[in-house]
């Protein structure tokens, strides 16, 4: 299985000849999008087979002489690298096959073309990989990968300055990661994971890896406040593989967590789980409302994604307190919660994205305030872009509550919980989560509104066309799996039966065999959602009165002002802007969160130019976290400069007094 | 032949090497230092065949050959060449004074003991204090380096630094000749190369004080 696994991989690396080749060979753009394609619908099947056979089986290993040479390359498919296979290809089929129309669009294809397949091949190594260095080398391959795509069309002004953003968190996290696979290998130097995880660390040593993790795979998935890279970098590439950024790497940095924490660290401490919560709930907060601040529609979907990270994360950290107490089912809840959730976030982002994109090649606007009135002139993908709205805003009967409604009753069986810390604190978390999908539905209101309805803001938004049907199809498939997975969950709870199993040695209960598809994560007398019956309820309950209305209403004719929909002049400036729309929770939050300043810049009597009105927004996380940081090592540098005109000699005296002070410490040390 | 008399004669040769640095440290003429380096290297050499004759290890042989054919005779006698052909001002400008130095240079050895002996408590005394000693050669050779403003002070403290290196390498049992083949060549390389400097620096600066390309490049001292 892994040979097919490796040979498909290597295929992806090979496509990427077809960026040099852009010029000379004839559909080079569609070669390449369809043999990605290909590959990944393969690495998606196996991801497939090895789920459903991961139950009984043992997983399968391989080992190459390639790498290091007293260690090789271990590779490994177990239950959890399966899932997050299936993952990962999804997004990637979905993104190939958009791509074959979005590619035509590109100003230079070449750029993306290479790497793109890349990137794939990339996030697979890492989810496939055993051994620490094999995970380490295929992670700084997904991003440097990546960190080509997002500096793809360098021309545009901002994109460098988020590939150097990119590049420097990027790199920080990988030291991260290395730093604590190092302390996780001991001095021995057992990189092998099967080494790792028979020899569990101490509790010191363990937390420390665990921060390290955090600060590695959380730099990566965009936990506040490390996020600052995200939003910048995830809009600058373009839009597929923004959605392959955003719902697809980001899951793989939750693979690498995941793997970390639960897989190889041993049993939890109590406190662990804490602090995830804590920082998912923050980071699920602080992610939507700065989405909701944003009127670049790109820029308001990365930042969404850090809510989601904050979600999954909250998953995570239940079920890592709960396995601290004992208590494996709801453990094996909140991971199957959060497990859940990551699939549902690369369905319902990818296919936001794929919205946006065909937003920004009818228009070639990513502004909210230059679009709007699009469903008109692109009803289809008006139509896919509202499910995918209506499922991140977790609506039922979509995919998004699904997971959502399973974190809740993890947290609802909080009370079972001896800690009293934890008692107090996972309702608190519960309470942000609730805050935040509230304020999740505003932003998607504000973002499927402004965009798609009302009247169009520019002449590009009224000249749109409909994006072609390689787009429509990429997106309809994903919106139609966003409705699968929340009528039908119980399959897909079932699929994380043999992951939940592995990593907190319980699971759900089998939900498949249930009568009309209901999902019962706990007890049927506590709670059970069945997103069939509500599927069938909201269609009746619509469908029903409008029949009735239309049947039974008068028809006789009235005389009456016509209904100007609230905006009295016919100039579509007039309309309910982006801005307006956030301004409440702006003013709600504004001050503590964002330091937000409003001013009006009135012109004098007699000046002839438009008065205008300008909101300051600011990112804390740059001002007390990055900008500190920015101006220490500036000033350390300016310091240190002058090292760089020292004498020959000097710089041997400065060797020397080095090794003699260290000799000296090791001689009183000892 | 008795155990105590291997670990005594290879001691007295290590410690002969240790001796040879802190002359090397109190000379101030060109020729003299030239010459205290080919003893360095001859006691080197003598050590190195000791061990091979100890560890019946017949590879060794070939080490304290190459030793003492490149290190005794061919560098020093080239060095030599070099400061006569080139007419190099024969007096080594020191830094701090040959007192000082040497004072200093005790401290290390003193250093490199505490070091070496604690840390390996267990180990073979013979290995164990070969290392200390090597320790020693290689501080005192680094000392040399930062201690003399003359070029070819600076390549004789490099030399004996390398010897350092070989002395400690012989000393543990098991080194492969691949990697003494290889410290042996690139010593070679080194010399080659700041012999080339030299030539360079003095065909420029008309002398090989080093300090002269420090006031090229415009900096103080």
């Amino acid at each position: 299985m892994l040979i097919v696994a490796a040979l498909a991989i290597l295929c992806l690396i090979l496509l990427g000849l077809c960026g040099p080749l852009h010029g000379r060979l004839g559909h080079a753009t569609s070669i390449a999008y369809a043999g990605a394609a290909g590959a990944t619908a393969v690495l998606l099947l196996m991801g497939l087979a090895a789920l459903i056979g991961a139950a009984g089986a043992a997983p399968v290993t391989a080992s190459l002489s390639v790498g290091l040479p007293w260690l090789g390359a271990h590779f490994r498919i177990d239950a959890l690298s399966a899932y997050f296979m299936v993952v990962v290809n999804l997004g990637g089929l979905a993104a190939s096959i958009y791509g074959i129309g979005y590619g035509e669009h590109e100003r230079q294809p070449g750029r993306v073309l290479a790497f793109f397949p890349a990137f794939l091949a990339g996030m697979n190594m890492v989810l496939l990989a055993d051994d620490a260095f094999a995970f380490l080398l295929s992670w700084e391959f997904m991003s440097l990968s990546s960190w080509l795509l997002v500096v793809a069309n360098h021309r545009q002004p901002d994109n460098l300055h988020a590939g150097y953003v990119y590049l420097v968190m990027a790199s920080m996290g990988t030291f991260a990661l290395l730093l604590g696979f190092g302390l996780l290998a001991g001095p021995e130097g057992g990189y092998a994971f099967e080494t790792i995880r028979a020899a569990a660390p101490g509790s010191g040593r363990a937390a420390i890896v665990l921060a390290l993790a955090l600060l590695g795979a959380g730099s990566k998935a965009g936990i506040v406040p490390l996020h600052a890279w995200l939003p910048l970098a995830h809009p600058a590439a373009p839009s597929h593989v923004s959605a392959l950024m955003s719902g697809v790497m980001t899951k793989v940095a939750v693979y690498g967590f995941v793997r970390i924490a639960f897989d190889l660290l041993g049993p939890p401490d109590w406190w662990w789980g804490l602090v995830v919560l804590v920082l998912g709930g923050i980071t699920a907060v602080m992610g939507v409302l700065y989405a909701l601040m944003q009127h670049d529609l790109k820029r308001l979907l990365a930042y969404h994604t850090v809510e989601n990270i904050g979600i999954i994360y909250i998953g995570l950290g239940l079920a890592l307190a709960f396995q601290a107490q004992g208590h494996a089912g709801v453990a094996a809840l909140g991971l199957a919660a959060g497990l859940l959730h990551v699939l549902n976030h690369s369905l319902f982002k990818s296919l936001l994205f794929f919205g946006s994109g065909a937003v920004l090649v009818a228009t070639g606007e990513r502004d909210m305030e230059r679009l709007g009135g699009l469903i008109h002139r692109m009803p289809a993908t008006a139509l896919y872009f509202l499910v995918g709205c209506a499922a991140i805003s977790a609506l039922p009967p979509l995919n998004g509550f699904v997971s959502e409604w399973m974190t809740f009753q993890a947290i609802l069986l909080s009370p079972q919980l001896p800690d009293w810390t934890l008692r107090f604190a996972v309702p608190a978390v519960g309470a942000i989560l609730a805050l935040s999908a509230a304020l999740a539905a505003t932003c998607f209101v504000k973002a499927f509104g402004i965009v798609f309805l009302g009247r169009p803001r520019s002449l590009e938004a009224a000249a749109a066309r409909e994006a072609d049907r390689w787009q429509l199809g990429s997106m309809g498939a994903l919106a139609a799996l966003c409705v699968v997975v929340g009528v039908v969950p119980g399959l897909f709870v079932d699929l994380l039966g043999p992951v939940t199993q592995l990593l907190v040695g319980d699971r759900l209960g089998p939900q498949l065999g249930l009568p009309w598809l209901t999902l019962v994560p706990v007890a049927e007398a506590r709670s059970s959602y069945n997103g069939l019956l509500l599927l069938l309820f909201i269609a009746f309950s619509t469908v029903a009165p409008a029949l009735l209305i239309h049947r039974y209403a008068t028809r006789a004719t009235r005389r009456g002002a016509l209904w100007d929909c609230g905006t009295p002049t016919s100039d579509p400036a007039a309309q309910y802007s982006a801005g307006s729309f956030a301004q409440p929770i702006r003013r709600v939050f504004g001050a503590m969160v964002f330091h937000a300043r409003e001013h009006v810049d009135m012109p004098q009597p007699g000046e002839t130019r438009a008065a205008r009105f300008h909101v300051d927004l600011r990112d804390l996380a740059w001002d007390f976290f990055y900008d500190p940081v920015a101006r220490g090592v500036s000033a350390v540098a300016g310091r240190m400069n002058h090292l760089q005109f020292l004498t020959i000699r000097r710089y041997l005296t400065l060797v020397f007094g080095a090794l003699v002070l260290l000799l000296m410490v090791l001689a009183v040390w000892h | 032949m008795t155990r105590g008399l291997a670990f005594d004669v290879s001691h007295l040769l290590a410690g002969g090497m240790v001796l040879a640095s802190f002359m090397l440290l109190y000379q101030d003429r060109v020729f003299s230092l030239l010459r205290v380096f080919a003893l360095h290297a001859l006691v080197l050499a003598l050590s190195v065949a000791w061990q091979a004759n100890v560890q019946a290890a017949p590879h060794l042989y070939l080490t304290a050959v190459i030793a003492l054919a490149f290190k005794a005779i061919v560098i020093p006698v080239a060095l030599h060449r070099i400061v006569v052909r080139l007419g190099i001002h024969r007096q080594l400008e020191t830094v701090v004074g040959v007192g000082p130095t040497i004072m200093f240079g005790m401290g290390l050895v003193a250093l490199s003991i505490a070091v070496i002996l604690p840390v390996l408590p267990d180990a073979d005394p013979l290995a164990r204090e070969d290392l200390a000693f090597a320790l020693s050669v290689v501080l005192l050779g680094l000392l040399m380096m930062i201690s003399r403003r003359n070029a070819v002070s600076q390549v004789i403290g490099f030399m004996s630094l390398e010897n350092g290196l070989v002395l400690a390498a012989t000393g543990a049992k098991g080194m492969p000749l691949v990697v003494e083949i290889s410290v042996a060549f690139s010593i070679l390389i080194a010399f080659i190369v700041i012999g080339i400097f030299l030539f360079r620096i003095r065909e420029r600066f008309d002398t090989v004080d080093v300090g002269a390309m420090d006031s090229f490049r415009g900096e103080r001292r």
